[in-house]
């Protein structure tokens, strides 16, 4: 039930967002995406104490006569995700405050139906389910980048949609394949479960195609190279609060749906492909970080980052062991939070200084002290220095994709060095030094935007130091993975 | 039956009109019809028996009465949408009743048994069509329209009728039935120009769902004909044209398909690949949605094809036609109110979310269904043609098909695209009928409806 709500609430508080006028906006999606976030924090509790909990389930028939069930349910794998999305989501609306959007109510209510559709893309356990939440979840940002985006955005958020619209229609096709298998009492099934016996039944040829009909529309929402084409152009065009979306959350759908949609389905599969995959990943985190390292524009370098990183969660992912997976969950929880604090780091800049061109920047921490701190802070966390966020997750990871080849472990493992290089050179260009140029000034923070960087920042440690929670969730998930895959 | 009966009538009322002066009922009194036969074609439905009629010439069996259901809807629909347009043209009466002639062929095309009824049924759905593509008198296009309409449909009733008397000549019938019996019977010495008379009439009936390569006239006719028409054609016409291919594929002549599934297999590969790409390329709206009802003729033909050994899942089909009908209706109703101008290039929408916030919401309902996103009906109807494809030979169709419905996403976004994001060049608001209103509102959420609840429709097209 209080799954159902998850979904149900934010559902309900868009469609009263649409109808609200001005400020009012703004504020409800607040205070919805708030309460939201309690009703997830009430669901983590109960999963805590009572895992097999009834109020973590709902089911009830959708389409009858397909098999199609509205099928819901928290686990150890969902309830990481939800709490990511739910944190997110009330940060990402009050880093809006210090913007002004016109036809804001739009703007808030699309914001919410997008946290909607990804809470069901966690949490759904019925094929179809996920597929529609899947397609879902394209809509609204869609329509956000589309509407409140850059200059270019018309030809952008198109590339954009099509290209994911390309992916999941092979998914679509993939998971009917093997609904078309599944074999419950001679009646076929979406569930889950059966979904993945089907997948089990079929032979390795079959399987590996299976594997790359899925795994195609995971890779591109990722993005993993050569699918990551789209990405660049359309953080960076899309409005601050879409590209915090896009790449806080909407990236580790992607992820996500390697870990429960793809390595249970495919085993057999997965052997067969499971090493070209993780070279493409691989060859995304060099090729991602050297470019990253040229730019000039501070949130296309994010953009590029972010390419390195998922390409590193994937392959963990795709190395399919303990502390792969465990190590890929970890670290979606805090590239989530570090991208979106990057992100808006870059906001904060371009609004204060009318640039995003690092050369043009320079000496800022002079001007703004606090600023300095909590950037610097959120840089080290993307870089995982030890006792920050981003360390558990990339030790793990690394480790992983270690047992997996030593080789591959090595170049991955080339995404800290670079990340460090990149992150750091663009730490010093834009706030140590002397100014550049003395029309730039830097004023103080708004208020709310103060008090989201100290949120995150206050995460990034708080995470790092004491990972143990979480890490514990992110462990149970991974062994429950492991065993049905194996 | 009983709701052919009441449209014929209702045709020849519309022609008294004019001398009896109701002229003003005329609409009331038709959309009364409307209803009235499809309350009578449920009641048939209910009884779940199959009647047939004429010594065995028409045959209404739950098949039929489901399509005619989808016809009666979309023009009960298309009716409301007209009703300014009929005020505008001077012959009124002459339009409404050549519109009522036309849905009694396309109803006759849902239930003949008969080859003679089919192409009865064809060539009274297709006469009236030709005048009415031609109905602007004054205009230029309009005229071309008819013209090209009626010499490309006349060569295509004289395919039908020579594959029909071949067919004949070899079976010594006209009843799909008892042709099929001839076929279980002589299937090892049948003649050749048995084999012959199938293709022709698969090429005829290809032309009259306008499937590639015989859909060349459907982007001039479309763009030439007033644009309700053009709803008319890609709705009406298209959902009988398909009952019909249906029938006398799926009936006649089933067990001779491998004869024909591998052209038609060809036709929809052509069909998907020219429609998708030459759309993409389109700068005229009516041209594009001209484009666009091909490639979905295409998906629909696909499950045809799938549906030859395995008798699965017609229902398929009829969501389709169903899901299809409706998203034409309003689209083509939008752009009917929004072209108003003249002006019916993508341009034309320009703005739109601005200028009119709730025809710009509705358009987008629309164009999604079309391209196929959940929760819209048109996402169910590609979902029912993927699963009952999958399990067949056809699979590289499959691949075919998804490929180019991402192209197909490329020019319904264009129009979203020109909404949202083009600036706005004609600020004057757009002028329409509160009736068309209430028609745009009545099928955006009858699509969003059955797009959240497919059961509704899935479960009750069962066979």
């Amino acid at each position: 039930m209080l799954t159902a709500l998850l979904i149900g609430f934010p559902l309900l508080a868009a469609l009263l967002v649409f109808f609200t006028r001005g400020n009012g906006a703004r504020n409800l999606a607040l205070a919805a995406s708030i309460v939201e976030f309690i009703i997830s924090l009430a669901a983590l509790y109960q999963f805590r104490n009572n895992p097999g909990s009834a109020l973590l389930r709902f089911d009830c028939v959708w389409v009858q006569s397909l098999g199609i069930h509205f099928s819901v349910m928290i686990d150890g794998l969902s309830i990481l995700m939800v709490l990511l999305t739910t944190f997110l989501v009330p940060l990402i609306i009050l880093t809006s405050y210090s913007n002004t959007y016109t036809n804001s109510q739009n703007f808030y209510g699309l914001m919410l139906l997008m946290q909607m559709a990804l809470v069901g893309v966690f949490v759904a356990q019925d094929g179809f389910l996920f597929y529609v939440f899947w397609e879902l979840a394209l809509i609204p940002i869609y329509f956000i980048c589309l509407m409140w985006g850059g200059e270019n955005r018309g030809a952008i958020t198109f590339k954009f949609f099509v290209y994911t619209l390309f992916g999941s229609l092979f998914m679509l096709v993939g998971l009917i394949y093997l609904y078309n298998h599944t074999n419950v009492e001679g009646m076929k099934s979406w569930a889950v479960q059966d979904l993945y016996n089907a997948g089990k039944s079929l032979n390795a040829n079959q399987q590996g195609i299976l594997f790359w009909l899925i795994f195609i529309a995971f890779a591109i929402k990722m993005p993993i190279f050569p699918f990551h084409t789209w990405q660049p152009d359309t953080y960076v065009n899309a409005p601050t609060q879409g590209t915090m979306l896009l790449s806080g959350i909407m990236l580790k759908m992607g992820t996500f749906g390697v870990i429960k949609w793809l390595l249970p389905v495919v085993p057999l599969g997965l052997e067969k492909w499971g090493g070209t995959a993780i070279g493409l990943s691989v060859i995304g985190i060099v090729y991602a970080s050297c470019i990253a390292i040229v730019q000039k524009d501070f949130k296309r370098l994010i953009a590029y980052s972010s390419i390195a990183h998922v390409g590193l969660i994937s392959a963990g992912i795709l190395a399919c062991n303990q502390q792969g997976i465990q190590g890929a969950l970890m670290q979606m929880l805090a590239h989530g939070v570090n991208v979106v604090g990057l992100f808006f780091i870059a906001d904060i800049l371009f609004l204060h200084t009318g640039t995003r061109e690092m050369s043009n920047l320079g000496g800022i921490r002079s001007m703004n002290g606090n600023f300095a701190v909590l950037f610097l802070i959120v840089v080290l966390g993307s870089v995982a220095l030890p006792l920050t966020n981003g360390f558990v997750g990339e030790f793990l990871l690394i480790n992983g994709v270690y047992q997996y080849s030593a080789i591959i472990a090595a170049f991955a493992g080339l995404t800290v060095i670079l990340g460090a290089v990149y992150m750091l050179r663009s730490y010093q260009t834009i706030m140590l030094g002397e100014r550049k140029d003395s029309n730039i000034t830097f004023g103080p923070l708004a208020m709310t935007d103060k008090a989201v960087l100290i949120i995150i920042c206050a995460v990034i440690i708080a995470f790092g130091v004491y990972p143990k929670p979480l890490n514990d969730i992110a462990e149970q998930a991974t062994r429950t993975i492991l065993t049905t895959i194996k | 039956m009983k709701g052919l009966l009441i449209i014929s009538g209702l045709g020849i009322l519309a022609m008294l009109a004019e001398i009896f002066k109701f002229k003003k009922l005329l609409l009331p009194l038709v959309l009364i019809g409307i209803v009235a036969a499809y309350a009578l074609n449920y009641f048939e439905w209910s009884n779940g028996m199959s009647f047939h009629y004429f010594d065995n010439m028409i045959s209404f069996d739950n098949k039929a009465i489901a399509f005619s259901g989808i016809i009666l809807v979309t023009a009960f629909f298309w009716f409301i949408l007209a009703n300014d347009y009929f005020e505008e043209e001077s012959n009124l009466v002459d339009h409404f009743a050549l519109v009522l002639f036309a849905l009694v062929g396309a109803l006759m095309l849902t239930a003949f048994t008969n080859m003679t009824t089919l192409f009865l049924g064809i060539e009274i759905m297709s006469i009236p069509m030709y005048v009415l593509a031609a109905s602007k008198k004054k205009d230029m296009r309009s005229n071309e329209a008819g013209f090209k309409y009626l010499i490309m449909g006349s060569f295509a009733s004289a395919f039908l009728l020579f594959g029909i008397a071949l067919i004949y000549g070899a079976s010594g019938s006209f009843d799909i039935l008892e042709i099929r019996k001839y076929i279980g019977e002589h299937s090892a010495d049948m003649p050749m120009f048995f084999y012959v008379g199938v293709v022709m009439m698969l090429v005829a009936m290809c032309f009259k769902v306008s499937a590639a390569p015989f859909h060349f006239w459907a982007p001039d006719v479309y763009e030439g004909s007033p644009t309700l028409i053009a709803a008319l054609m890609s709705t009406v016409v298209k959902t009988a044209a398909f009952a019909a291919f249906m029938r006398l594929f799926l009936v006649g002549f089933a067990e001779v398909s491998h004869i024909w599934t591998g052209i038609l297999a060809a036709v929809v590969a052509l069909s998907l690949v020219i429609a998708n790409f030459t759309a993409a390329m389109q700068s005229s709206v009516k041209r594009m949605l001209a484009y666009s009802s091909i490639s979905h003729a295409a998906f629909m033909l696909m499950v045809i094809m799938a549906n030859v050994r395995s008798n699965i899942s017609l229902d398929a089909i009829i969501y389709y036609s169903l899901a299809y009908s409706i998203g034409s209706i309003t689209s083509f109703g939008i752009l009917y109110n929004v072209t108003k101008g003249g002006n019916e290039n993508f341009t034309a929408f320009n703005g739109l979310g601005k200028r009119n916030p709730f025809l710009g919401i509705c358009m987008t309902v629309a164009m999604l269904s079309l391209a196929g996103i959940p929760v819209t009906a048109g996402f169910f109807a590609k979902y029912f043609v993927f699963t009952t494809v999958i399990g067949t030979h056809y699979q590289w169709l499959l691949i075919l098909a998804v490929i180019t419905s991402a192209v197909g996403a490329y020019y319904y976004l264009k129009i979203i695209i020109a909404m949202y994001f083009k600036a706005q060049e004609d600020q004057s608001p757009v002028v329409m009928e509160g009736s068309n209103k209430m028609v745009i509102i009545l099928t955006t959420v009858l699509t969003l409806v059955i797009g959240i609840a497919p059961g509704l429709v899935a479960e009750m097209f069962k066979f």
